[in-house]
């Protein structure tokens, strides 16, 4: 049996600012690709677009990079609860890694755009991820 | 199901880098552990070995198999365990596994890293493999990034201020360092202080150098065998009571549990059941503290302390030895150190020691039962076992 959705799909999609997720037949919806619903055991997932909006589950400043990422450092990443219910991690663009508090825990975010990880000689290739700015 | 001993158990100094590869120093803990079992090498019938990364720190594949010629027993079957920093848990619950089942008498359960060897850049990016690496790899989440976060939400969940959460967390690697400054194995045998710990460079907000564990270069093993074969190799026997191992997604696949691990609420429960006992009856734990916060997330999701409450207990100094529960007496991996593929074995060691009453000055006097908590990844891999004096 073949995934609905692919890394491969969700991944092109993302680079064009499609955030893609499933939503099963029980109304559960995933933002990583997967074969069966994790709330009922179904097959019978959709793709659909997921709107990027939502709120801020949880966040940190990364100062210690891994080998490859220097040139990033440094960075906030974000834990997003979304609207439709998925949890998704990207980065915070619009907040300075030094000066984070948890205050921006339960923050609205959306979607502001992606950013590709050009990848290394671990990761088989480009990988996008969303980048999230505060709501004003 | 019949009942298993662990028998002898060995473990090489952890450090940082060592000149000894993964292979010499699993050699090395297993002929110790074989030499403190009356047995031979020739007696073990299989191996099980934790190792996560030694194709990185080394280019060596099959660490397992080499060991095995090492010892002089090419020809039996050995097989490598890759579960994080839960490879070793997941060789040792495997290894008992396949003496209680009856098709093995004695096997050798063992692990072994040599992480320190990369360098931290290799060694951050590897540890990250643990990670999801197509959907949250691609944001630069690192480890300490990972307990970061739960830290963040710990707080935000539980209302303890930042300033106060920060301050009880180094009162975890203030007692790691602590013991570690009293087990000869141990990677920093240096007390710390809390203003070490606030003086450390950030890692990852709102974790400092000192609330995390080092990259470690070292090796454990253990001999499991049956009870009928223990009793004529052992006078001071130590059972397998309880084992529990769980799995999990990534971290955003784990959202409704955050900041708890449901795999190790799943594992723990699966390990106390079987062992017909509760967490007051525990003695003594060696848990995955592998930054601070993993401490006080193990010590509730265990059931020792309510949810909220660990950091409280900590500061009050419930979890050292003559505490509510004794944790990590060897200093864990904070202070003992944290060579991935080989911590859980070690955490058998240290338990196995307690339990024989082979500790010195950081002995828990009495223990009966004692538990072991390996984490692999951000909740990927647990594993509980419950060892019991006898």
């Amino acid at each position: 049996m073949e995934f609905k959705l692919t890394f491969k799909e969700y991944n092109e999609a993302l680079k064009q600012n499609k955030l893609l997720g499933l939503k099963c037949s029980c109304g559960r919806v995933s933002s990583s690709p997967r074969m069966v619903c994790p709330a009922c055991g179904s097959t019978d997932l959709q793709v659909v677009e997921l709107k990027g909006k939502g709120k801020i589950m949880t966040f940190t400043s990364i100062f210690v990079v891994p080998e490859g990422r220097e040139p990033e450092c440094p960075y906030v990443i974000a834990l997003v609860d979304l609207d439709e219910g998925a949890a998704i991690m990207g980065n915070l663009s619009s907040v300075d890694p030094n000066k984070v508090s948890t205050d921006l825990i339960g923050k609205k975010v959306k979607m502001s755009g992606n950013a590709v990880f050009a990848g290394d000689k671990y990761s088989a290739g480009e990988i996008a991820r969303p980048l999230f700015s505060l709501e004003s | 199901m019949r009942k298993v001993v662990a028998l002898g158990v060995g473990m090489t100094k952890f450090s940082g880098k060592q000149d000894k590869t993964a292979v010499e120093l699993l050699t090395e803990a297993a002929m110790d552990a074989i030499n403190e079992s009356n047995i031979k090498p020739k007696d073990i019938q299989a191996m099980f070995i934790g190792n996560a990364l030694s194709d990185f720190c080394e280019g060596q594949g099959q660490p397992h198999a080499f060991a095995a010629d090492a010892l002089g027993i090419a020809g039996i079957p050995a097989n490598r365990y890759e579960g994080a920093c839960a490879s070793g848990s997941a060789a040792a619950r495997d290894a008992y596994l396949w003496v209680a089942s009856g098709y093995y008498d004695i096997v050798l359960a063992g692990g072994t890293e040599t992480a320190a060897k990369m360098g931290t850049p290799l060694a951050t990016r590897t540890f990250a493999m643990f990670s999801d690496s197509r959907y949250e790899y691609a944001s630069g989440l690192t480890f300490p990034g990972v307990f970061g976060m739960l830290t963040n939400l710990y707080s935000t969940r539980y209302g303890i201020p930042m300033e106060k959460l920060k301050r009880q967390l180094a009162q975890v690697s203030v007692n790691s360092h602590y013991y570690g400054a009293r087990n000869p194995k141990a990677q920093f045998q240096k007390e710390i202080s809390i203003e070490d710990v606030f003086n450390g460079i950030m890692v990852a907000y709102p974790l400092q150098l000192l609330d995390c564990c080092p990259f470690t270069d070292g090796a454990a093993a253990v001999v499991f065998a049956s009870e009928e074969k223990a009793k004529k190799l052992t006078n001071k026997p130590v059972s397998v009571v309880g084992i529990g191992q769980s799995s999990a997604g990534n971290l955003a696949s784990q959202k409704e549990y955050l900041p708890r691990l449901r795999a190790r609420e799943i594992a723990s429960k699966q390990a106390y059941d079987m062992a017909g006992v509760k967490p007051q009856d525990i003695d003594v734990i060696e848990l995955h503290d592998c930054f601070s916060t993993a401490t006080l997330i193990a010590l509730e999701s265990l059931g020792f302390f309510e949810f909220g409450k660990a950091a409280e207990a900590v500061e009050k100094g419930k979890t050292k030895i003559g505490g509510k529960i004794a944790v990590n007496p060897s200093g864990g991996l904070k202070a003992k150190g944290h060579p991935i593929g080989a911590t859980g074995v070690a955490q058998v060691y240290e338990i196995a020691r307690q339990l024989r009453g082979e500790c010195g000055e950081r002995q828990v006097e009495g223990a009966k039962y004692g538990m072991t908590d390996t984490l692999g990844g951000d909740g990927g891999t647990i594993v509980n076992l419950i060892l019991k004096k006898g």
